[in-house]
């Protein structure tokens, strides 16, 4: 038991520190959240990203080979660490570093990856993950989007859903159907789809929360060659699976206020000697330390080279449950000023006030609870599968 | 970092595991639960002695193996899942750690050898009515050398040979320790919602008893202190209880057909059973970082007791009541020992500060800190 770096871990820190000092702003203390919503955001990001990609921090652990750093996953937990601290744009590469990428490198060809990857990396080209759709979400494996072979192409056609950065994105991953009469699992195929082609249309989404960052994607016969196809025709579902692998390293970190922002402003208020609050507050200390203290164990564990066990799988069933129930309580706390959003008289910037309308989208997207909780139930704790009835029936049946 | 146990101190774990399944199995428990006349598991007491288990954290110099507070917090999770029914804590958790601590010389000397080989069973006697034990409260007073007062319930004390009794002193309080078969000392046992862990009434008139340490009037200080570095101790018992309960629900559940299929197959019992594991992992989490804090004596330890306590008291509860219902009518059975677990937990969550208390603690600590 020991919180201290290693030597080795001290010195990339430090590097990575001087590194960041040298090229960001600090986080303010106060609400501390990257901007979506300004008009530079994307160009700032995008510029953030080439620098990072510069001084040889995108992308860790990937081989040196493909334009990473070679490095350790402790190495990436404590450039996260760091980074985090500072005012970074980070989130339109979120998904297409750390999850549709990597799976262009696991099953890509050659070309591919010298095409792709280090656009990526610097930061030019963005991507996005096109798997739900409005009748499969939760079991996307139900998915309808057809592809049809048609000579050296797959004709593509059909409706992508809630697609996060498909407005920005260049290119994307996208799951279709493209064997009918096989049980839904069976005939699935991947490909690379490029964003900008004629046939693809994109349309925001407006949001429960107000904004508009995810997108429905209609596809009208866009050609994509066979060379872009990802696995084989058929192996669909296997190659989605190693992004959705990807996506549970990927999603974690704060999502917005927690125990320590709802305290400064408990401060603020005078409402720290409310022993009701107190008590929450204790619980949301606990939560978020358990949280925060189970990732150290994985990590740990990663250092150590062994395989982290089960317990991160904790993750987002916590904090997005946390986030909404700090922000319903501090919105609470303000009484019927609480339903002020506006940054300018809003407590915090209307920290509390945006986050209590981004947690259910939390709460949903990349598995749901009640998904997450099969998930822990089935693959952690060996209970039995949830009955399937579609399990082997052709889904041109259905 | 290295946020987890060392490979000896797996190998410990291990071993204490292999040893307890065999020597604590349920008829042990049991034996204690349904006799009056049984306090304790007396072979099972006699063995962890002779292990020398109540002295893994007492220096050499003072008989015990001088191992550390890490290998203890091992020793506690193991205990807990067997819901060992001996007076191990009492002794080991809050005596030893006290004498440890705020001891003299001289009383360190004449204590911690014999707390380590189990001849001396130290308890903790702070409880005097309903609510938390704080000073303005005390009745027991403690003067001239003499104690005299009520306290319960005690836990363990009926077995032990010497309390740490909290007592008021002139306008403070202090701690005192009160050997139990001096004159003054008249003790009963009495019935609580645990029997595998004995409780008395202990009365004390004018009993003999020395001062913990040589300062006058600091014994909520010291008690404050105690509770912290046990609490880390006990959550990992708790932690223990905790991941027993989920065991035993999954196997159950595996196994408890209803509708033509396992009950584990049907959600409301999957993800009640996801919730107790999210739980029991926040819980160890927190218990890790307390285990932490407790070996480097790290600043941050009262919030990390705080946590660990009140993280570990959520699971253990939570655990050991789903649990019951996750076996259906079975569970509700003496014969099942799901509400062992159950009794377990409350003694637990109830001992040395309930669970109200310690979020008032944690919060307080964070108060402190961030005011800085
Ligand atoms: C903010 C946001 C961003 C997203 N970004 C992307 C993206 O970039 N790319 C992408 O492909 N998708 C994305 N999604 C889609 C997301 O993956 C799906 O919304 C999610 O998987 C749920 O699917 P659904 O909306 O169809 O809900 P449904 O699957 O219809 O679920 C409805 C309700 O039924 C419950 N339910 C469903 N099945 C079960 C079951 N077996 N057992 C118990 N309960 C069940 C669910 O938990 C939920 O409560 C995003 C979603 C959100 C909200």
């Amino acid at each position: 038991m020991n919180f201290d770096d290693t030597e080795d871990e001290a010195k990339f820190r430090a590097e990575a520190v001087a590194f960041l000092e040298k090229n960001l702003e600090k986080k303010d203390a106060g609400a501390g959240r990257a901007d979506r919503s300004r008009d530079d955001f994307l160009t700032r990001a995008k510029a953030w990203q080439k620098t990072k990609a510069a001084g040889g921090f995108a992308q860790i652990t990937w081989p040196k080979a493909i334009g990473g750093r070679g490095g350790t996953p402790i190495q990436q937990v404590i450039w996260n660490q760091e980074e985090s601290k500072f005012d970074a744009p980070t989130s339109p590469f979120a998904i297409g570093l750390g999850m549709c990428v990597p799976t262009v490198i696991a099953f890509g060809s050659d070309e591919h990856k010298q095409r792709f990857v280090p656009k990526a990396l610097v930061g030019d080209e963005i991507w996005c993950q096109l798997f739900s759709e409005p009748a499969a979400g939760s079991d996307v494996a139900g998915l309808k989007t057809k592809a049809v072979k048609d000579g050296d192409d797959w004709v593509i056609n059909g409706q992508k859903v809630w697609t996060t950065g498909a407005q920005f994105s260049d290119y994307g991953i996208v799951l279709t159907r493209t064997d009918p009469d096989v049980p839904k699992h069976k005939g699935l195929t991947m490909f690379i789809v490029n964003m900008k082609d004629p046939g693809v249309e994109v349309r925001p989404i407006h949001q429960a929360s107000g904004g508009r960052e995810f997108n429905e994607v209609y596809f009208t016969d866009v050609r994509i060659p066979d060379s872009d196809r990802l696995g084989d025709p058929g192996q669909g579902w296997k190659v989605a699976l190693v992004t959705l692998m990807n996506e549970r390293l990927a999603v974690g970190g704060s999502p917005g206020p927690d125990w320590k922002e709802i305290m400064g402003y408990a401060r603020d208020a005078g409402t720290m000697s409310d022993g009701a609050f107190r008590a929450k507050l204790a619980d949301w200390y606990v939560a978020a330390q358990g949280y925060k203290l189970t990732k150290f164990r994985s990590q740990t564990a990663l250092s150590k080279g062994e395989t982290p066990g089960p317990e991160n799988s904790i993750g987002k069933v916590i904090t997005a449950n946390h986030l909404q129930d700090i922000c319903n309580s501090a919105v609470e706390m303000q009484d019927h000023y609480g339903i002020i959003s506006d940054r300018d008289k809003a407590p915090a910037e209307a920290i509390f006030q945006e986050s209590l309308m981004w947690a259910p989208g939390l709460r949903i997207a990349g598995g749901t609870d009640e998904i997450l909780k099969n998930i822990i139930a089935e693959r952690v704790l060996g209970l039995p599968q949830d009955v399937r009835v579609d399990k082997d029936k052709a889904f041109s049946e259905m | 970092m290295d946020f987890d146990f060392s490979d000896d101190q797996k190998f410990l774990r291990d071993e204490a595991r292999k040893f307890l399944e065999a020597q604590c199995t349920s008829a042990v428990v049991r034996n204690v639960l349904d006799n009056d006349d049984v306090s304790h598991a007396e072979d099972l007491w006699k063995q962890v002695k002779e292990m020398g288990w109540l002295g893994a954290a007492i220096p050499e110099e003072h008989g015990g193996l001088g191992l550390g507070m890490l290998e203890m917090c091992v020793i506690a999770e193991e205990l807990g899942r067997v819901l060992a029914p001996i007076p191990f804590s009492s002794s080991a958790f809050y005596f030893a750690e006290a004498i440890k601590q705020f001891g003299t010389d001289a009383q360190k000397s004449a204590y911690l050898p014999k707390i380590a080989s189990g001849e001396f069973v130290g308890c903790l006697a702070t409880s005097e009515g309903p609510g938390d034990s704080d000073a303005a409260k005390l009745k027991t007073g403690f003067s001239s050398g003499k104690v005299s007062g009520t306290k319960l319930p005690v836990t363990d004390g009926d077995i032990a040979t010497h309390a740490l009794v909290l007592a008021k002193d002139g306008s403070g309080a202090s701690m005192a320790i009160v050997a139990l078969d001096a004159d003054g000392v008249t003790r009963t046992p009495i019935q609580t919602l645990e029997p595998t862990r004995s409780h008395a009434e202990i009365v004390f008139d004018g009993a003999a008893a020395e001062l913990l340490g040589n300062e006058v009037g600091n014994g909520m200080t010291q008690l404050d202190s105690i509770l912290n570095r046990a609490a880390i101790l006990v959550a990992f018992e708790q932690v223990g209880g905790a991941s027993r309960c989920l065991e035993m629900a999954i196997e159950y559940a595996n196994e408890r057909q209803a509708f033509g299929r396992p009950i584990g197959g049907y959600q409301a019992i999957k993800h009640k059973l996801a919730d107790m594991y999210v739980k029991n992992e926040v819980a160890r989490s927190n218990a890790y970082y307390g285990a932490w804090a407790l070996s480097t004596d790290a600043a941050e330890l009262p919030e990390a007791a705080a946590a660990a306590r009140v993280a570990a008291s959520e699971a253990f509860w939570f655990a050991s009541k789903e649990n019951i219902q996750t076996h259906g009518g079975m569970g509700f059975t003496w014969e099942v020992d799901c509400h062992l677990y159950y009794r377990r937990a409350k003694l637990l969550s109830v001992q040395a500060g309930a669970p109200g208390v310690w979020k008032e603690k944690l919060v307080t600590a964070l108060e402190r800190k961030n005011a800085a």
